[in-house]
């Protein structure tokens, strides 16, 4: 599979997640610089973690007029894969392409450390791989992590199963102790309607090798790849 | 040239923790009765424009595109000219 990370000026996770699907997963992967216009030829894009655009006015908020993203919007149109991590999910949600908003954690601290995450859907090309309400331990790292939502867009997201994942504890429980930002509905990743752009806050490409203390957010990239080959065979 | 002044609220019924923790602040320096801190965005925007009306609708065009979020946040503005 062919995967496009895309740089905006202040990104940060490109080199991580180049990592986890090149070297890990043998999959291409290229930077793509955020002034790009045309991104065809790739089957997913990955909107990294970090700081687009120093995340000024409002996370997203600037990144979302970047020159690239009218070609994410068309990919996506398509029905093109794309994973927005931490920041990319931020841009992802200011762009429309998913719905709600990050705001800032209820502790107004800067998080940075693992969490409990769980599968609420397998069926989405992101989590294909996955058992429904498998945990998974991945970090996070952010201070705009609060996903936030109107009561009509989150019955909406419920009804339609687009909430992806939620925070738990290591038993798989939802807490409130075991919601690390306040998070509405305990909402760490949610995905579109057509179920082809996903976002979440916690980092998979951090936690995508035994040697970094947990290797269970592999999954997510193992299920792209699955889903893309999937996708290819049949379409041949 | 025309001076626009933007302010950007959160809507009610989104969380303000830092308004939050302001609020909490205020009443312990002795300032009783403080119901409630909200805390939002004020920017000033200076730009030509033709007319006042023109002016007003490009800053409704600049609050709905890019200032402000609709999905958390509130926003008015106020115009000066000179």
């Amino acid at each position: 599979m062919r995967f496009a990370i895309i740089v905006f000026p202040g990104s940060n996770c490109e080199l991580d997640c180049q990592w986890v699907l090149h070297k890990v997963l043998g999959q291409e992967a290229e930077l793509v610089w955020h002034k790009e216009k045309d991104l065809k030829g790739y089957d997913c894009l990955v909107l990294p973690g970090g700081f687009a655009h120093g995340d000024y006015l409002r996370t997203g908020a600037v990144a979302r007029f970047s020159p690239v993203m009218q070609a994410v919007r068309q990919h996506a149109r398509g029905g093109g894969l794309v994973l927005g991590i931490c920041n990319g999910f931020q841009i992802l949600c200011e762009a429309g392409l998913l719905s709600g908003v990050l705001l800032r954690n209820t502790s107004l601290n800067f998080i940075c450390r693992d969490v409990y995450m769980r599968v609420e859907t397998p069926e989405t090309p992101f989590t294909a791989t996955c058992t429904a309400r498998q945990v998974l331990r991945v970090p996070i790292n952010h201070n705009e992590g609060r996903y936030y939502a109107d009561a009509e867009t989150l019955a909406r997201l419920k009804d339609n199963s687009q909430v992806v994942f939620r925070y738990v504890n290591s038993a798989g429980e939802i807490s409130d102790e075991a919601n690390p930002n306040g998070s509405l509905d305990h909402i760490a990743g949610v995905c579109n309607e057509q179920r082809n752009v996903l976002g979440l806050m916690p980092h998979p490409e951090r936690a995508a090798e035994t040697v970094l203390g947990s290797a269970s957010g592999r999954i997510l990239f193992e299920s792209i790849i699955s889903s893309g080959q999937a996708l290819s065979s049949t379409s041949r | 040239m025309i001076r626009a002044k933007v302010y950007v609220t959160l809507k009610r019924g989104v969380l303000d923790p830092q308004g939050e923790t302001v609020r909490g602040a205020l009443e312990t320096l002795g300032f009783a009765g403080v119901q409630d801190v909200r805390i939002g965005k004020f920017m000033v925007i200076t730009f030509n424009a033709v007319s006042r009306e023109d002016a007003a609708k490009r800053v409704e065009e600049m609050c709905k595109k890019l200032l402000a979020n609709p999905v958390i946040e509130d926003y008015r503005f106020e115009l000066e000219e000179g």
